[in-house]
Formats: structure tokens, sequence, C-alpha cells
């Protein structure tokens, strides 16, 4: 029997809901790269540091982590191949995927430096993204994901649970300033 | 009904006996609790969870994440029958201890981080979708019981 929660309404009406069926309080929303509170995304001076001084640990390598990043989206989570139905080759390490994930990680890498203004910085791309790829937001996620497990296998002893919670709160945050131009 | 290839059973099954589950499980489980912070709602109980330092020293922490790994175990130990394997469990996470399911993938994809750290280049994309698919369907069937 789920635990009920009792609402007294305006007119003196007592409401019962499932717990499950309340939204839980602000700081323990599972919160999605479309949040649009930013209470999860905003990044606190430390977070920047620590992905600042992740990614010059991870320099020079830019192009083999997009290139993993990108395969494994693919291969891990097939829904997105359909973004990629113009490309002769959809096979992990393939040219056009390798080329993809070279963009893709310069993009990231380029709003590295420009963490303190994460939506001006990708103004340009989220209008891509928004109005010519159109690609479902929910998918930021999936690739953002992708990319925690290739820095994961690539630097184990680096990327500390602290580095990791960094790395995806600044991921989020770019997901979100990408998210930007949608509606 | 799940089909796994002979590839994926034996992914799975490989993965599972390299590992430590203590190391494992308490890798995965403190860093579940550190990067998604509100999943400590259903901690209260373990004491001292305030910072990432206190986490990964927490002794009842590193105990519940070898837990965790041996249920797994249960699940890798007869991958067609995952659903059966995990109707008491589903049950328990649904009625006694209220947990919010969608947490149940963002323990999975720390788990998936940690085992990539430690298997590195050997967790090729094959090899990950394996785990990942591995993990949904433990997902899914811990979702079945709630109403």
């Amino acid at each position: 029997m789920p635990k009920f929660q009792y609402l007294i309404c305006e007119v003196g009406w007592v409401c019962a809901f499932p717990v499950s069926y309340i939204r839980p309080p602000q700081n323990e929303l599972n919160t999605t790269p479309t949040a649009t509170t930013g209470k999860m995304t905003s990044l606190s001076a430390k977070d920047k540091n620590t992905v600042k001084a992740f990614w010059a640990k991870v320099a020079g390598k830019e192009e083999q982590i997009g290139c993993d990043a990108v395969s494994r989206m693919l291969t891990v989570y097939p829904q997105t191949k359909t973004y990629f139905s113009h490309w002769k080759d959809l096979r992990p390490g393939s040219a056009p995927v390798k080329k993809h994930g070279a963009t893709v990680m310069a993009a990231v890498t380029d709003a590295v430096s420009k963490i303190d203004d994460l939506t001006g910085a990708l103004l340009s791309l989220s209008e891509l993204h928004a109005f010519t790829l159109r690609v479902d937001p929910a998918n930021f996620k999936v690739l953002s994901h992708n990319l925690l497990v290739v820095l994961s296998t690539m630097f184990p002893e680096d990327f500390t649970p602290e580095v990791h919670v960094a790395v995806d709160k600044f991921l989020a945050a770019v997901a979100l300033a990408l998210s930007e131009k949608y509606r | 009904m799940v089909v796994w290839t002979d590839f994926e059973r034996t992914t799975i099954q490989d993965i599972f006996s390299k590992i430590n589950y203590a190391v494992v499980g308490q890798a995965a489980f403190s860093r579940c609790l550190i990067v998604y912070p509100w999943t400590q709602r259903y901690f209260g109980q373990f004491g001292n969870l305030y910072n990432a330092a206190a986490i990964a020293s927490n002794p009842k922490v590193a105990a519940h994440g070898k837990v965790i790994m041996e249920a797994l175990e249960k699940a890798v130990k007869d991958m067609d029958n995952i659903k059966a394997t995990y109707a008491e469990l589903s049950a328990l996470h649904s009625e006694k201890l209220q947990v919010d399911p969608d947490n149940f993938m963002l323990l999975g994809d720390c788990l998936t981080i940690v085992v990539a750290s430690q298997l590195g280049k050997n967790f090729t994309a094959e090899v990950h979708a394996a785990f990942q698919k591995f993990l949904a369907v433990v997902v899914s069937s811990l979702r079945r019981q709630y109403y």
C-alpha cells in the first residue's frame, strides 16, 4: 500500500495523493539538461576550476576522445544513428565518425575556455541544433554519458568522483545552453 | 523475453568474473551518492555523507556497495530469468524502500563508469553495449512491481 500525502485544499477539502506523485523538494529533483531552474546546472567556481584542470590533462587527446565517444554512442544507443543516415559508414572509428568526434570535442573544449558564459559561447551552435539539425535534446545527455565513460577508460586515476561530478555538471550546462534556442 | 547473443552472454559473465565486488561496489555506489547527491535521500541511516571524502570512507556505504554487486550477480548467474529473479527486490524497492525508479539507471551509469575505468581499452564499444543492455534489463525488472 503506497504512502499517501494529504493536502488540504483552499476550500478545506482533503485530497490524498500517493507520495510518488508529489513533486519532491527542489534539491531532490532528478534534473535533466532541459530543466530551467539552473539550480542543478549552475557551476560553482570550484566546478569551473576542476573542469579546467582536468581538461588541461586531456589536451592532445581530444580527437581520440571525441571519436570514441561518438562511436560508443552509436553502438550503445542505436536510436542516435537516426541522425546520421546521411553518412556512408556508421561503424566505430569510421571516417565520418572520426571527423564528427573531432568536431564535437573541439566545440566542448572551446566551451571549457568560455565556461563563464556558455549561453553566449554556444549561441550559434544552439541555433544550428534547434533549427537545422533538430536533435531531440534528450540525446545531449546520452552523448554526455558516453563522453564520461571514455574519460573514465582513458584517465582512470584522474577521473575521480569529484572530477566526475564537476564534468557532469559542466556537460549538463553545455546541453542546457545548446537547448536555449529550441523553443 | 530477452534474447542474448553469445557475445553478450560471455561478455557479461567475463566482466563479473574479473571485477572485485567489494572494490567495484564501493566505488560505484559512493560515486552515485557523490555525483547525484539527491540519491542520499534513501540512506539517512548511513551516518556521515556530508562530503565526497566522508562518503568515500564510510563503511556502511562500502558494505552496501558489496550487497548491490552480490544482488547483480544473481542476474548474471541466470540471465534468462532476470525478471523472476528480481520480483521480490522490485517489490521491496517499490513498497518498503520507496525508491524513485528513475534513480536505478543513475547507479547503473556510475557502475558503467567504474567498470570502464577498471577495464580501460578492453571496455570497447561492443562490450559497453552488452553491459548497457544487461543494466537496462536489470532496471526494467526492478521497475516491474511499481504501481
